[in-house]
């Protein structure tokens, strides 16, 4: 029975890694074949800094990227603190409803809000994919920001409230510094989320607005080129760095908790 | 007074954005599947109910079908690969069971564009797996693996198996292993033990990850694409062809409303599951 257990968390492994290490490692393939080795080069890499409408697509990525995650951010850590620090009618709607945009299909959400906006004066353009993004970013902060509040005590900050605190310098010493983790975790995820987004970017930017995941589906459909192999593994990296990133804040969370116990 | 006041400052900003960008765009998409299609695309605001009489087309219903039933074989394939994977990382040395747990979660957190991607470089008719086996085999003909529903059902399953793998690992991992024990000394055999023990207390852990995998697959457009090459049509590539190429966004609209209207009932009859399970369970 081990012997099955193990093989099958072996064939997983294989299974999940695989094809990742294949796009990796024919990055450096010096041959036009994608699919045989034929030595190694950093030729591809090169090339990418010679495609301008790569470094716009970047640019219009992270212009997304930074201005969804930061009013995201900023939305969700309220969302969390309302949910979790104050009693409210229509509470358990509201932290449903924020799990719809998580679990509806992304092609529902992306075509409810293109059939929207053509309907107000919002064009369709970087503006209209970074409120899109928001949309489920807001959800996801708010999960993790909500997770952080769970953590800790509400009677420090009553506490601090004893002590002579006002309402400000609480929220500022002592529940800021404490869910701060959580907030950047938030933020990292929401990063994330947004740089790697196709869906519902392809439908609501609009003509002329690439963002990184069109321009390599773009490609994509044109032929599979070595240089995509290069694009690729560098948004790979950047995904695990950021993931390793939340983690470790994350991590550094339940830590210091425990230090506090 | 105050806190009436703080309180409404902390909603404000998710409730204008819920609404304004969540819940109005879906009555929007909600009132265009009730519209006629404009000419050069766009709609004309005359109330109709064919869009939805369209539906049952028997070519839509066989896409919705295909669309469904392919869900369901990959949650299934997601299980029977997942649940055994859960099981024994649950009851991994605690010291390298985090590195493991890391090495599930790297994937569910990078690009999924680029892994369904990834795919095509091994399924193609040149592409590695076919080189691989025409090294060990010289008289292999290559297959035609990409762009049929096979290779979908690979690219989901691929896609979506971490999402079966965390919840999984959460509910087995919260097991208590004395109440095995316990079966065990009564005289349970291991197989027993596991059916009537392991699996009802890991199963809002099978539940959640079912949830995690069918709803996202069953609206699926990017693994259909492209390990489809659009020959085989799932619902979400349907979809997108009302938007992007037929022009038609109010039948587009119709099929979305469906696809959620598919999606919520699998919700309900989860919390369902999860609420019955609760009652059983209650003294």
């Amino acid at each position: 029975m081990k012997r099955i257990l193990e093989a099958n968390l072996g064939l997983v492994f294989f299974f999940l890694y695989v094809p990742i290490l294949a796009v990796v490692v024919f990055s450096f393939n010096s041959g036009e074949q994608i699919s045989v080795w034929e030595g190694f080069t950093l030729g591809w890499y090169a090339k990418l800094f010679e495609d301008a409408a790569l470094w716009r697509a970047c640019r219009n990525s992270l212009i997304v990227a930074g201005v969804a995650t930061a009013v995201s951010t900023f939305i969700g850590t309220t969302a969390a603190l309302a949910i979790e620090r104050y009693r409210f009618r229509l509470r358990t709607v509201l932290t449903r409803c924020l799990y719809l945009p998580i679990i509806i299909p992304d092609i529902v959400l992306a075509i409810a809000l293109l059939t929207f906006y053509v309907q107000t004066p919002i064009p369709l353009g970087l503006a209209s994919v970074i409120i899109a993004h928001c949309v489920f970013n807001v959800a996801y902060v708010t999960i993790v920001v909500r997770a952080r509040l769970q953590g800790y005590d509400s009677t420090l900050e009553e506490a601090a409230r004893d002590l002579g605190a006002n309402e400000w310098q609480t929220f500022w010493r002592i529940t800021f510094p404490l869910i701060a983790p959580g907030i950047i975790g938030g933020a990292l995820l929401a990063f994330t989320l947004s740089i790697d987004d196709f869906v519902v970017t392809f439908f609501t930017a609009g003509v002329g607005y690439t963002t990184l995941s069109v321009h390599i589906y773009s490609q994509l459909k044109f032929g599979i080129t070595p240089k995509l192999n290069a694009i690729s593994t560098m948004l790979l990296a950047n995904s695990i760095v950021f993931i390793l990133l939340f983690l470790w804040f994350q991590g550094g969370a339940t830590d210091s908790r425990r230090g506090d116990a | 007074m105050r806190r009436n006041y703080q309180l409404f400052v902390l909603l404000f900003p998710i409730v204008f954005w819920l609404v304004c960008f969540f819940l109005l765009p879906l009555l929007s998409v909600f009132i265009y599947s009730f519209l006629e299609r404009g000419t050069y695309g766009g709609v004309r605001w005359i109330f109709t109910t064919e869009n939805y009489g369209r539906l049952f087309d028997g070519l839509y219903l066989g896409i919705l079908w295909r669309s469904v039933s392919t869900a369901l074989v990959c949650t299934a394939v997601c299980l029977l690969l997942g649940y055994p994977f859960a099981y024994y990382l649950a009851r991994y040395r605690p010291k390298h069971r985090n590195i493991l747990l890391l090495l599930v979660v790297v994937p569910f957190w990078t690009n999924f564009l680029i892994r369904t991607y990834a795919w095509i470089l091994i399924l193609r008719t040149e592409g590695l797996l076919n080189s691989l086996l025409g090294s060990v085999f010289p008289n292999w003909s290559p297959l035609e693996l990409l762009n049929t529903p096979l290779a979908v059902q690979i690219g989901l399953v691929y896609g979506y198996l971490p999402f079966m793998i965390l919840p999984l690992y959460a509910a087995l991992e919260q097991l208590d292993m004395s109440l095995l024990e316990a079966a065990q000394d009564l005289g349970a055999s291991p197989r027993r033990a596991f059916w009537h023990v392991t699996v009802p207390l890991s199963l809002p852990g099978i539940l959640a990850g079912s949830m995690l995998v069918f709803i996202p697959t069953v609206g699926a457009f990017l693994t259909p694409d492209l390990l489809g090459g659009g020959k085989v049509s799932y619902i979400g590539n349907v979809i997108e062809r009302q938007f992007k190429t037929a022009r038609d966004w109010p039948f587009g609209s119709a099929l979305s409303f469906m696809l959620m209207g598919i999606v919520l009932v699998g919700t309900i009859l989860y919390f369902r599951a999860l609420q019955g399970r609760e009652d059983s369970q209650a003294p």
